[in-house]
């Protein structure tokens, strides 16, 4: 088993189509939807993470290319130069994926990986400039 | 007759260790279940303190002379402007003060730099005089190299200070952080119940020549801050709800740690400066007790729209509210974010604690106290042009 991230790309005809299920029931994927953006009869885009055999991911992401859906692995993380952080709580201003928050208790900067969806608003919003994007 | 403790009463407890010192937290905790009449015969001193961005802060260099001597009367650090209006080699660099072409590395970046020890690129100009010869100077500073090197803040520690948000379509970046359209994020920058100011409303024991923590090491309130409102809208318990007094501070710098002075660099707004500051509070009679006992829940604070001119006031929260992450503003729920660090602040008053602890700190009673009933001059454009 195995993780990747993606963002899918919809042409504004392929809207409709119920590729989540095809995913889910035909290669035994299991999605996680991190973002989406849809403009009804113009164009979307979604963050969804595949969880599943890595044969199977790979056939799925064939099986939306092949419906012009355009699947971009997204290999980029965010990074926190944690070492310098003053826990001022900037950053959790802007991070409405609930990856970036502050201990009610200690009022220290908690950075839950797993829930970053790599919107990159924390870059220009930490006054440290202690974010950084890794490309992996 | 309720308990009046003198100053020297206080420093001669710290002396012989008998002393009980609590951080502003601690005690508030206490008084949910204590008098305030308990409060002043167990307590003598509480900490408190606080971490934020203080756009009013700059250090005094003076550079020392170089042989031939120069009058530096244009003066370039790292490329950041310093004032060049004080003699030969004095100057003032402001901690938000930029090169317009590399606005992300301004003042506070100079000062954090010396601070680390690291070499700064001084280069400064004159027109040449007799007894100061020289025209140009370019060369490599550091902490060491300097003579004086002294904080000197004119406005910090805001007694209070507004929660920002964002009522327009668009989003803002401020020096309360970036604010979110449509109401989608609010952010504040006060520690609560552990500010210094918030403590000490009245200014009762916070005056001229008071002995504090600044930087990590022992500096001086001196004189009132800029903008020193005592007159605003207070509460109840006559605690301001808005921005209200400032402190004016100073120490030195060479004694100082970049744990405690930080450069900041807000997007789109520009450079700053975290100061670290805390104040011994002594607890010289019942009314201070009452003071210091004050929680989260009796601070009370506006809600200003950011995002319209004028600042519009759209509501009161406490910090009580706005430390559980959500606040409700005119029937909408916003998630609430700090902008100052409350684990620094607590970090700075236990520090203060320690040092009151283990003798290495007196406090001091003010040799003038600040001035009340004071208000502020808005800016008032007459016509300049006609002369």
């Amino acid at each position: 088993m195995i993780k990747k991230r993606y963002i899918l790309n919809f042409p504004p005809e392929s809207g409709d189509k119920a590729f989540s299920y095809h995913l889910v029931k035909d290669y035994d994927i299991r999605i996680n939807i991190l973002k989406a953006e849809v403009y009804p009869g113009k164009r979307g885009s979604l963050l969804l993470e595949l969880q599943g055999k890595k044969d199977n991911i790979e056939n799925g992401v064939e099986y939306l290319q092949k419906k012009h859906i355009k699947c971009e692995p997204l290999d980029k993380r965010i990074h926190l130069n944690e070492e310098k952080c003053i826990d001022c709580g900037n950053c959790t201003a802007v991070c409405f994926a609930g990856s970036l928050t502050m201990n009610k208790e200690t009022w220290k900067l908690e950075f839950d990986k797993d829930k970053c969806v790599v919107c990159e608003l924390c870059i220009p919003a930490c006054p440290l400039n202690l974010f950084e994007i890794d490309f992996r | 007759m309720s308990k009046i403790k003198t100053y020297e009463e206080i420093n001669q407890k710290l002396k012989s260790g008998k002393a009980v010192i609590l951080t502003a937290e601690e005690v508030s905790k206490m008084a949910l279940t204590a008098t305030p009449e308990e409060i002043v015969e167990k307590v003598d001193v509480v900490t408190t303190a606080t971490f934020g961005a203080m756009c009013s802060s700059g250090a005094i260099i003076n550079f020392g002379h170089a042989n031939p001597p120069i009058r530096m009367e244009k003066i370039r650090l790292n490329g950041v402007p310093c004032y060049e209006g004080l003699a030969a080699v004095d100057s003032y660099i402001g901690a938000t003060a930029c090169d317009p072409d590399n606005p992300t590395y301004g003042g506070a970046h100079v000062i954090q730099d010396l601070l680390e020890g690291k070499d700064v690129l001084l280069e400064a100009w004159g027109k040449g005089t007799d007894c100061y010869p020289r025209k140009h100077i370019r060369t490599k500073i550091n902490i060491n190299t300097i003579n004086e090197f002294t904080l000197f803040n004119p406005r910090n520690a805001y007694q209070n200070y507004n929660v920002a948000v964002n009522t327009t379509k668009k989003m803002i970046h401020t020096y309360m952080g970036t604010l979110l359209p449509n109401l989608r994020n609010a952010t504040y920058s006060t520690s609560g119940e552990l500010s210094p100011l918030l403590n000490d409303p009245e200014f009762r024991t916070i005056g001229l020549g008071t002995r504090i923590f600044l930087g990590g090491t022992q500096g001086f309130v001196v004189w009132p801050g800029t903008q020193f409102h005592t007159t605003k809208p207070k509460n109840e318990l006559g605690v301001p709800v808005t921005n209200a007094a400032t402190i004016a501070v100073m120490g030195n710098l060479k004694e100082m740690s970049s744990d405690y002075i930080q450069a900041a660099y807000y997007d789109k707004y520009g450079v700053s400066m975290f100061v670290g500051i805390g104040i011994p509070i002594p607890i010289l009679d019942v009314e201070m007790a009452k003071r210091v006992s004050i929680n989260n829940s009796q601070i009370e604070t506006s809600v200003l729209d950011y995002g319209t001119n004028g600042t519009p006031k759209l509501g009161q929260v406490t910090y009580g509210e706005l430390q559980t992450g959500l606040i409700i503003v005119g029937g909408k729920k916003i998630r609430t974010a700090p902008v100052a660090s409350l684990s620094k602040a607590r970090k700075i008053a236990n520090e203060l604690k320690e040092w009151l602890q283990s003798c290495n700190f007196e406090i001091s009673k003010p040799v003038q106290m600040f001035p009340k009933n004071t208000s502020l001059n808005s800016l008032k454009e007459t016509e300049a042009d006609n002369d």
